[in-house]
């Protein structure tokens, strides 16, 4: 029998396979993310000096709701052609689905990033006063702490009614210190100053949330 | 306002919050109790 | 069981009605902040009894995803109710306290921000529970009553270095109470633990009867002859 690491990346392979023949939900999800910037950036006009002291804020509000749009696609294909009941009486361990899922995610919504990240350099002539290789640390951890909570919840909305507005719903509560923590680095690095406290948060904040998403993975998907 | 009339305010949000939530069990026990009667009837 | 009830209801509304007197008239005014300072007698008590019932909700969540107790989960289901109760309660006294005495009306400490968090995930607890159907809503409630005992301390964490970073105005004031003032607030404590006591049992008991009715629907439904009076025979 394959290791649960295998059929991990198996399923990840599959996901991004599908994802790039169709190249459905990533086209819409990248012109969406341009949107937001392009919306952010008319309605927050600042300089280059205040631009620092709210980008942070404006970036990761912007990439919370690209990354909500994104997770809701998570398991739309899947409940679409029911392979979430496939899972559930397949052998392979539910966590393996979870991780792959989540990286998929993951993957999906660094693209987004990456790709609204430049546009908000230039609508802001934002310009980092700190070490740039920890903002690309934060990302990480930011982006795998919004997205490992955020695949758990959109598979527990998949059940319920209105289930898109239920996974921001759950969400947004869940991840508040992560959010503040993302965007007090963010602004920090910016600024010039320390972010390591806020770094070492983040950190936590995913070993928890990635330890208790792990654990309870299989208990949620059986739920019947 | 002045500053008793935030207090009295703030006592009667209290009991208005308590009031309502009250209301709502009450409201639904009665429901209950009139489908038990519908049960009961056939 | 039954005449218990009535009897604790009487005595909690002539305790919560003593306490309220005892807010007003019997406990000192303070020297500051003058008489709206007797908010409070009603604010930190709804804190606490707030808290405890979230504790609570988070126990019996972890009973349910261990044992699958039914009892657990109604258990869980009226203490997040009742706890959102009194959490509104206390976010709406809080800004009613502060905006005579400090002249804001929030402000992003420690224990103002923890709560509203700690309302935030509650809420979204009754949400998940009303748009989920009915079988698997114990366990997702559990599960995100477990992931939001998870996020408080970390909630906490994030806003104690947020503050330290980025001072703002202290609220609720520090320092020690008069012990006629810690009766006083001792004394409504104890009424609203009463009264929260009384009001989750009233629910628990609704909830009970409306899965049995539930159920008996759902089984008449199946068998299409009336449950009852099969038993009957």
């Amino acid at each position: 029998m394959t290791p649960p690491s295998g059929i991990t990346l198996a399923t990840l392979s599959k996901d991004l396979r599908l994802e790039w023949r169709s190249k459905d939900a990533i086209n819409s999800m990248l012109f969406f993310a341009l949107l937001v910037v392009v919306v952010f950036s008319f309605s927050f006009d600042p300089n280059a000096e205040e631009s620092r002291h709210i980008a942070g804020g404006l970036i990761w509000v912007a990439f919370l709701f690209a990354a909500v749009v994104a997770l809701n696609q998570t398991w739309a294909r899947e409940v679409r052609n029911q392979v979430l009941d496939a899972y559930r009486v397949s052998p392979a361990p539910a966590n393996s689905l979870f991780l792959a899922k989540a990286l998929g995610n993951f993957i999906f919504v660094t693209i987004l990033e990456a790709a609204m990240t430049p546009l908000f350099i230039v609508f802001y002539q934002l310009r980092s006063l700190g070490p740039a290789w920890q903002l690309l640390l934060v990302a990480a951890f930011g982006t795998w702490a919004l997205v490992v909570n955020g695949t758990f919840f959109a598979a527990m909305s998949l059940r319920t009614r209105s289930r898109e507005i239920m996974l921001p719903l759950l969400l947004f509560p869940i991840s508040i210190p992560a959010i503040l923590a993302m965007v007090q680095a963010t602004t920090s690095i910016l600024l010039g100053e320390g972010a390591r406290f806020w770094i070492v948060l983040l950190f936590t904040y995913d070993l928890v949330f990635t330890s208790a998403c792990l654990l309870l993975f299989e208990t949620v998907l059986e739920a019947e | 306002m002045t500053s008793t009339g935030y207090l009295y305010a703030a006592y009667a949000v209290t009991w208005i919050i308590h009031g309502v939530y009250l209301i709502t069990v009450v409201r639904r026990y009665a429901r209950v109790r009139s489908q038990i009667a519908e049960i009961k009837g056939k | 069981m039954k005449r218990i009830f009535p009897i604790l209801s009487v005595i909690t509304a002539a305790l919560l009605g003593y306490a309220l007197y005892a807010a007003l008239v019997i406990a000192p005014t303070e020297q500051t902040m003058g008489d709206v300072q007797r908010i409070f007698y009603y604010h930190v008590p709804s804190a606490w009894t707030a808290f405890l019932l979230f504790l609570n909700n988070f126990v019996a969540s972890v009973v349910y995803l261990i044992r699958k107790n039914p009892v657990a989960d109604i258990v869980a289901l009226v203490c997040a109710e009742v706890g959102v109760a009194f959490c509104t309660v206390v976010l709406i006294t809080g800004p009613l306290w502060a905006r005579p005495v400090w002249g804001i009306w929030w402000t992003w400490d420690i224990r103002l921000t923890s709560t509203l968090v700690l309302w935030l995930i509650y809420v979204a607890y009754l949400m998940l529970r009303r748009f989920s159907s009915s079988g698997q809503t114990p366990v997702l409630a559990a599960a995100l009553a477990v992931f939001g005992a998870l996020d408080v301390p970390l909630v906490y964490f994030s806003i104690w270095f947020f503050r330290t970073q980025h001072p703002q105005p202290v609220i609720g004031g520090g320092g020690s109470l008069a012990p006629a003032m810690w009766h006083v607030l001792l004394l409504n404590w104890l009424a609203f633990s009463m009264f929260a006591f009384l009001v989750c049992w009233s629910r628990f008991r609704l909830e009970k009867l409306s899965r049995e009715v539930d159920e008996t629907q759902a089984m008449n439904a199946l068998l299409d002859e009336p449950v009852s009076n099969r038993s009957a025979r």
